[in-house]
């Protein structure tokens, strides 16, 4: 068997895999809270409760409905995304002329209600929930064994967080968002619906979310608590990269997964701390962030 | 009976906080009128322009456009109306390219320019489409702000001193400019402290003093009202 | 949160009305064991000593901590393991819950005060979050099991705390020492300063305040009493686990002082308690508590965000200007 620094490059290249997969859900969380951010000066500690919500509307529409995972992709965002949408229309629209951290400590206590909520009906075990068949099994790439599944994971999270960068640097609505992010009275004033657009983005947000929660809902278990904690984390990623860049976020959060995938692999204790370390040394190096601009 | 102003202001009061910046605000602008307020800083000329955009929400009195009640409106239904705004700052937006900040504002009503069109007469512009908004210099930036406004068929411009800090090279271009806006039938309302720029443009004159419009009179009287306007705006 | 009006009726000097106020929740809490459960009342106090705590660095600095509960907890641990395996004496264990919470709180606020706002509270959250998982895998902390089993001793070799009224004098001279000293750290200079901070940073910039220093010292001040809070705690119930270094614990505290009122003296003990006593009602109902407390977050930013003593407060002020006119 060939080693890599006395490791087996088998568990070498599955560990760096996790945290590839870690990576893409990162990723695909830091970019929503980071467009949440950059437009709402909120931050989203909702975040992690619609990306649960996500993973269990999928959940419920295979167990109730029989729906499968295909169209839960479509439905659950959506869902979603008009939820936090109301949301947004009926409670942290009346946020935005006060402290930034009233919208935050909102967030949180929406975050505890949809945990407590699907905790009193679902308890805190998990729930399996199977790949679909076109994603099941998996291949032997002569080094490795990848499962299907999770090569779909990594593939699918990068054409959703490119897609995103694309649709906000290149197309008109994108551009109507950047320039909101930077003067939204003057960007309403030229006939722009600004408020339309705050609404649409947390929704979009929530969506990116929930998009992410059922596409981790085969891979870790659909539990209530696997939004909490997934969140911190990404608040880290979120230190780190600094919310001012779109492609920071999504670069940090892949990074970051892999670092984390590594540790694993060298120090195992320290796997589920080295993201909050990395998080202080680069708050000693840089504190406005590795890609942040507002300190 | 006379024809009905496009714009029409009467006792606009507007507020900063609790800074009260304009105590009742009367004017009129006619369709296709080009109208200058004078005034020294701080007397409420931009306020003036901001609370009839809508950027001061903190407003009472009647503004009349088109017909309509604009001080009911949202701020983005105002500019729906037909009205456009030049702000002093200029407001280009540094995360947009110049393209970007030139299809920025949704058009509002036809009519307003063809973007070839538009190049043709800020070739600048068109050279350096691609690059950053605020990486242009003053000059250019003042041009993109008024250009990203020819677009959308606005029939009302607010122009926030376009001529501040600008070679007069510049100030002379964008003279033309507004003498091109006034041929396609646009009407203005601007803001202006450079008085040899206002004349060549204005057909009228208010001049405003402490948040109130004291005086009014039209470009030929200017002459004649020199040794007033000299006092009070202390040029 | 800068559209706090801190009334100075409850910091500045007191009225004749309101010391007798004081005086009589003293007594009130003197005799309060003889209808309420002890133990009750200890949970009470030293989550209002906690949200007190909290609040001076929320209230009278401005800094939003999402993760006091590392101090809490922290010192919890440090008290348990101090009293149970090493066999201190409770003043002693709970001397090295505060110290070691000071010392965390020098550590989390060195790395925290370089950001401000909300990445503050980002920044303490994941540090909080660090400790958590550190306390899960450390050998001393027992793990999922936590500290159980720990004694309370003999205060001093005198007192035996294991009589129920001997400790719960005991908590309530701890609780009103440390009510005390916030009381005293708000009122001094120093928290004079740490006020101008809060209402305009920059300002007292260029005033000179050496404001990161000023921000550091409130927070380790912030995380001792927290400590001391979590350390009696700790020999009260006697056991430390990872509930109170959890990061929902850190959302308790906010929410103790949010509902009672930033900013306020008693607000924040008028919050735990509610929030104590709502919490135990619950236990029993079924109703679960997450919810409970995530809707009166809810309620709190979007209708009363000065909270109930804040709002009262406010409600006198007003009714004070009328009758002045």
């Amino acid at each position: 068997m060939t080693m890599i620094f006395g490791i087996p490059v088998q568990a070498l290249l599955g560990q760096l895999l996790v945290g590839l997969i870690n990576g893409s859900f990162y990723a695909m969380l830091s970019l929503g809270l980071a467009i949440i951010f950059g437009l709402l000066r909120i931050i989203n500690f909702a975040h992690g409760a619609q990306y649960m919500l996500g993973a269990f509307i999928g959940y419920l529409l295979l167990t109730w409905g029989g729906i499968g995972y295909w169209p839960a992709l479509i439905i659950a965002p959506l869902a979603v995304g008009l939820f936090s949408a109301i949301i947004e229309r009926l409670a942290l629209s009346r946020l935005y002329k006060v402290d930034p951290l009233y919208g935050l400590l909102f967030t949180f206590g929406l975050a505890l209600v949809l945990e407590g909520v699907f905790r009193y009906f679902f308890g805190v075990s998990g729930q399996p929930y199977a790949p679909p068949p076109l994603l099941a099994g998996g291949t032997n790439l002569g080094f490795m064994f990848l499962p299907v599944y999770r090569g779909w994971i990594v593939l699918a999270s990068l054409v959703v967080c490119l897609g995103t960068w694309f649709a906000i640097e290149k197309t008109r609505l994108g551009a109507y968002l950047r320039a909101a992010t930077e003067n939204p009275s003057l960007v309403q004033a030229f006939g722009v619906n600004v408020p339309l657009l705050l609404t649409l983005t947390y929704g979009a947000g929530a969506a990116l979310a929930a998009l992410a929660g059922i596409m981790a809902a085969p891979v870790y278990q659909v539990s209530p608590l696997m939004g909490s904690n997934l969140i911190i984390v990404v608040f880290a990623v979120v230190v780190v990269g600094g919310m001012g860049s779109v492609l920071g976020a999504i670069v940090t959060g892949y990074v970051l997964g892999l670092v984390e995938g590594l540790t694993k692999v060298f120090y195992p204790e320290a796997s589920s701390i080295v993201i909050f370390v990395i998080m202080a040394l680069v708050l000693l190096v840089r504190p406005a962030g590795l890609f942040g601009k507002d300190a | 009976m006379a024809e009905a102003p496009l714009l029409s202001v009467r006792g606009l009061n507007a507020w900063y906080g609790e800074g009260h910046a304009l105590h009742g605000v009367d004017l009129d602008v006619f369709r296709g009128e080009t109208v200058t307020l004078l005034g020294r800083n701080g007397v409420g000329k931009t306020t003036t322009l901001r609370a009839i955009l809508g950027l001061v929400r903190k407003r009472t009195g009647t503004i009349m456009f088109d017909e309509r009640d604009l001080i009911r409106l949202s701020l983005h239904r105002v500019a729906r109306c037909g009205i456009g705004f030049v702000p002093e700052e200029r407001g280009i937006f540094s995360a947009l390219t110049v393209d970007e900040n030139l299809l920025l504002p949704p058009v509002v009503a036809p009519g307003g320019m063809p973007v070839e069109e538009i190049f043709e007469l800020f070739p600048n512009l068109k050279e350096r489409r691609k690059s950053q908004g605020t990486k242009l210099s003053g000059g250019e930036q003042q041009m993109l702000a008024i250009a990203r406004m020819l677009r959308t068929g606005v029939k009302l411009l607010l122009l926030d001193e376009p001529t501040e800090g600008l070679a007069p090279v510049i100030v002379s271009r964008i003279g033309e400019v507004l003498q091109m806006l006034k041929a396609r039938g646009i009407t203005v309302l601007l803001v202006e402290q450079n008085f040899r720029f206002a004349r060549r443009v204005a057909d009228r004159f208010y001049l405003m003093e402490h948040g109130r419009v004291t005086s009014g009179f039209p470009v030929g009287e200017l002459e004649a009202r020199m040794d007033l306007l000299h006092e009070v705006l202390g040029v | 949160m800068a559209d706090q009006a801190v009334s100075q009726a409850w910091v500045g000097q007191g009225t004749r009305l309101q010391w007798l106020l004081l005086a009589l929740a003293i007594a009130a809490l003197l005799v309060a064991p003889a209808f309420v459960y002890p133990i009750f009342l200890m949970k009470m106090l030293c989550f209002a000593l906690f949200a007190c705590a909290f609040n001076l660095l929320l209230g009278y600095a401005g800094l939003l901590s999402f993760g006091h509960a590392a101090m809490f907890g922290g010192a919890a641990y440090f008290t348990a393991h101090a009293a149970k395996v090493w066999g201190w004496p409770p003043e002693a264990a709970i001397l090295l819950g505060v110290a070691g919470a000071a010392a965390m709180g020098l550590v989390m606020g060195f790395f925290a005060i370089r950001r401000r706002g909300i990445y503050f509270a980002m920044i303490t959250l994941a540090l909080a979050q660090l400790f958590y998982f550190f306390c899960l895998q450390a050998p001393f902390t027992g793990g999922e099991d936590g500290i159980q089993g720990v004694p309370r001793g003999q205060l001093f070799g005198l007192f035996d705390l294991n009589q129920p009224l001997t400790i719960y004098y005991f908590v309530l001279v701890v609780f009103l020492a440390g009510l005390f000293a916030i009381w005293r750290i708000v009122n001094s200079p120093f928290g004079m300063i740490l006020r101008s901070i809060r209402e305009n940073e920059n300002r007292a910039i260029s005033l000179g305040y050496s404001v990161a220093r000023y921000k550091l010292a409130a927070f380790v001040m912030s995380a001792a009493l927290s400590g001391l809070a979590g350390a009696v705690k700790a020999i009260v119930f006697q056991f430390a686990t990872l509930t109170d270094v959890d990061w929902q614990m850190s959302g308790e505290v906010i929410l103790m002082t949010l509902l009672g009122g930033i900013g306020t003296m008693i607000g924040p003990v008028a919050g735990a308690a509610l929030v104590v006593a709502l919490e135990n009602s619950l236990a029993t109902s079924g109703f679960p508590v997450t919810i409970a407390t995530g809707l009166i977050f809810m309620a709190c930013v979007l209708l009363f965000r000065r909270g109930i003593v804040g709002e009262i407060q406010a409600w006198l002020d007003r009714r004070g200007a009328r009758s002045e006119d």
